[in-house]
């Protein structure tokens, strides 16, 4: 469908698909750079390799949808239209972050763009991302929710839990299992006793697929299916996208040579997303090496921006320690649930 | 003033809110079909649906976080445990979820929902269904946590509870579902953090909260019979806690006992003793004498039940050491 050469309008989204890809990149690129000059802290989960798992889930949806992911949560931050600076400002810990720089790394948030936040604990934001599907339900609107998660997590007692009520209760939330291949360091193969995650929503009778994740048109295809079921039938589906991350789990985790090897992970960097997607352009004729370098500089220039302004951003007060904690209101006076 | 049992005044708050606000929804196991499994919420399917009174498949763990969501949202859930003791599963969602989520995303998602349910033992449900929780809840910064003792108390908090912005926890008691008290008519909501003096007195404070208020009561109406005039002061809420009551029974009476159901070691009493010895340790006359559960888990058999928990006789023995009456 985008893939015409003569079809302005599929270009032109073609190039914006690039741009957010792009962007992930070069910003994680930058990020891993400031985590070794001590800029950023804690821990740092890259999303290098899975970009068009982000890009192309989230191009499929509407500003009044949700979002909710996992700790490597850069990537999907930025494709839903976080600023970089106030996501590289929260990673530097600083004021003007998209959390108050209370977050981090693993916490982005940002009410605005309806991005329920980065989670860090393993399965436990697949319940919540339910009871937001929930709510859509309850209160009788056409907005879907995305939940990310890594293959892992179809492991941990809150995905099946939290599978059954949405297939139970017909709510409208899409999980998106990133399938990495690696929980941290274990193969998927060492910790799920059936390869074909996707099958797993066989257990709830729920929509299921499997998608090449490094294929951005593959996974627009999987996920504008899943999310058309959800808006307009407010049912839930389990896409199982394929993909691999071109780094380590962490920041101090080796990129290959204890769990994985060199020769697998250069296996995988043939099936860059970034580069596939451009080839494919170049091919159609839709861009050219030129403009390719000058979206590259520009975008590494909105990169520096960004550094230069979580940089400059002030450090957070010490008093700003105690607030947040709790909210001092109460609703005395009711709002109605369902808006007209 | 109406007369009504602790479990019918929970009801009328449920109720209440539900009317109030239609944002407000009750979820748990057993809550809908069955009316409950300890009939608080008898009678709410029927006036409000079944998308506003919800049962669940026994998932602790998912249907908390189902409710983490929906507040994230704007709605304003009210998740029933079934006990506090099942609720264990459910302590993701509860304290690196509902407690945290206001606070790492730096003050954009606050979590207007209830958690309530049964906490501590009953007659002889063994150790694994006798547990009292409010410590490690209560260690949690970004909750609220409240115990209430009395059918008034019961209504009036949970009212506050269901109005209040943030997550609050409230803790029941099987035990207690059956006491009847007086409940003021009309929209009667008691301010979380206030603590509230139960019976005077001038020779010595026992502080305590929930079903442990009537402990505290009759041990008291014993004492009175020698001549010993007890203050009973009720926490009611356990965070924030109401530490000027705390100082001033203990500047009145100049002695205290601290009651509570659950196990001594990092016990909430021990921070009760804390704020003492901190706020007014020149007010006391006698080292404060703490009562709580054995240190033990819940045996079954009813002598050693009896033996495990904290009661009146022990109340009484230690109202007697404070006042060197012994």
């Amino acid at each position: 469908m985008a893939r015409k050469k003569s079809d302005p309008a599929a270009a032109a989204l073609n190039r914006e698909l690039l741009r957010s890809m792009l962007m992930q990149r070069r910003f994680e690129e930058r990020c891993a750079e400031a985590y070794a000059l001590g800029k950023i802290g804690g821990f740092c989960h890259l999303y290098i390799g899975q970009e068009a798992v982000s890009t192309g889930t989230l191009s499929m949806l509407r500003p009044d949808d949700y979002v909710i992911t996992t700790y490597r949560d850069h990537g999907q931050a930025l494709a839903r239209g976080l600023s970089a600076r106030a996501i590289m400002a929260e990673l530097f810990g600083r004021s003007d972050g998209c959390a108050r720089g209370k977050g981090g790394s693993m916490h982005l948030f940002d009410k605005q763009h309806n991005f329920l936040g980065g989670h860090g604990i393993v399965g436990g934001h697949i319940p919540i991302a339910t009871g937001v599907a929930f709510a859509i339900k309850y209160r009788g609107g056409d907005q879907v929710i995305v939940c990310f998660f890594g293959e892992a997590a179809i492991n941990n007692g809150a995905f099946h839990e939290a599978a059954n009520m949405a297939a139970l209760w017909k709510l409208p939330v899409i999980y998106i299992i990133e399938n990495n291949r690696y929980g941290m360091g274990t193969a998927i193969e060492r910790a799920a006793s059936i390869h074909d995650i996707y099958e797993r929503a066989g257990s709830y009778d729920m929509a299921r697929d499997v998608v090449d994740g490094q294929d951005v048109f593959a996974v627009r295809d999987a996920v504008g299916k899943a999310v058309d079921r959800a808006r307009t039938q407010g049912m839930p589906t389990l896409l199982e996208v394929r993909t691999y991350r071109f780094m380590g789990h962490s920041m101090s985790d080796a990129v290959s040579g204890t769990y994985r090897t060199k020769a697998e992970l250069d296996e995988y960097l043939k099936r860059d997303p970034i580069t596939l997607l451009r080839s494919r352009m170049q091919e159609a004729g839709e861009i050219t090496e030129d403009e390719v370098a000058a979206l590259d500089a520009e975008i590494k220039a909105l990169c520096q921006d960004a550094w230069d302004f979580a940089d400059a951003s002030p450090e957070l007060p010490l008093e700003a320690l105690y607030e947040d904690v709790l909210v001092d209101t109460t609703s005395d006076a009711a709002e109605p649930a369902v808006r007209g | 003033m109406t007369v009504m049992t602790y479990r019918d005044a929970l009801n009328a708050a449920l109720r209440e809110e539900m009317r109030r606000d239609d944002r407000v929804f009750l979820m748990g196991e057993e809550v809908a079909v069955y009316q409950g499994a300890y009939k608080v919420s008898k009678g709410l399917l029927q006036e409000f649906g079944e998308m506003r009174v919800v049962d669940t498949p026994i998932t602790e763990l998912g249907f908390a976080g189902v409710g983490v969501g929906a507040a994230m949202v704007g709605l304003r859930p009210i998740i029933e445990f079934m006990t506090w003791n099942f609720a264990l599963l459910a302590l993701d969602q509860v304290v690196n979820a509902a407690a945290k989520m206001l606070y790492m995303s730096g003050g954009q998602y606050n979590m207007p929902m209830v958690f309530r349910g049964p906490n501590g033992a009953a007659l002889q449900l063994a150790a694994q269904h006798s547990q009292a929780w409010e410590s490690w809840l209560a260690h949690i910064p970004g909750l609220k946590v409240v115990a209430p003792g009395t059918p008034a108390d019961a209504k009036g908090l949970l009212k506050a509870a269901v109005r209040d912005d943030n997550p609050v926890i409230v803790l029941e008691g099987e035990m207690l579902y059956n006491v009847k008290g007086e409940v003021p008519d009309g929209d009667f909501v008691i301010p979380l953090g206030k603590a509230e003096v139960k019976r005077a007195g001038t020779d010595a404070s026992i502080i305590t909260y929930g079903k442990m208020i009537n402990v505290a009561l009759t041990a008291a109406e014993q004492l009175a019979k020698d001549g010993v005039h007890v203050e009973v002061l009720d926490l009611r809420t356990l965070r924030p806690m109401d530490v000027p009551a705390i100082v001033a029974t203990v500047e009145k009476t100049n002695r205290a006992v601290v009651l509570e159901e659950g196990w001594e070691v990092c016990g909430m009493g021990a921070q009760v003793v804390d704020y003492i010895q901190r706020e007014c340790f020149d007010s006391l006359d006698a080292p404060i004498v703490r009562v709580h559960q054995a240190d033990t888990p819940m045996p079954y058999a009813k002598s050693l039940e009896k033996f495990a928990k904290p009661d009146v006789a022990k109340t009484v023995a230690a109202v007697r050491k404070v006042c060197y009456l012994d």
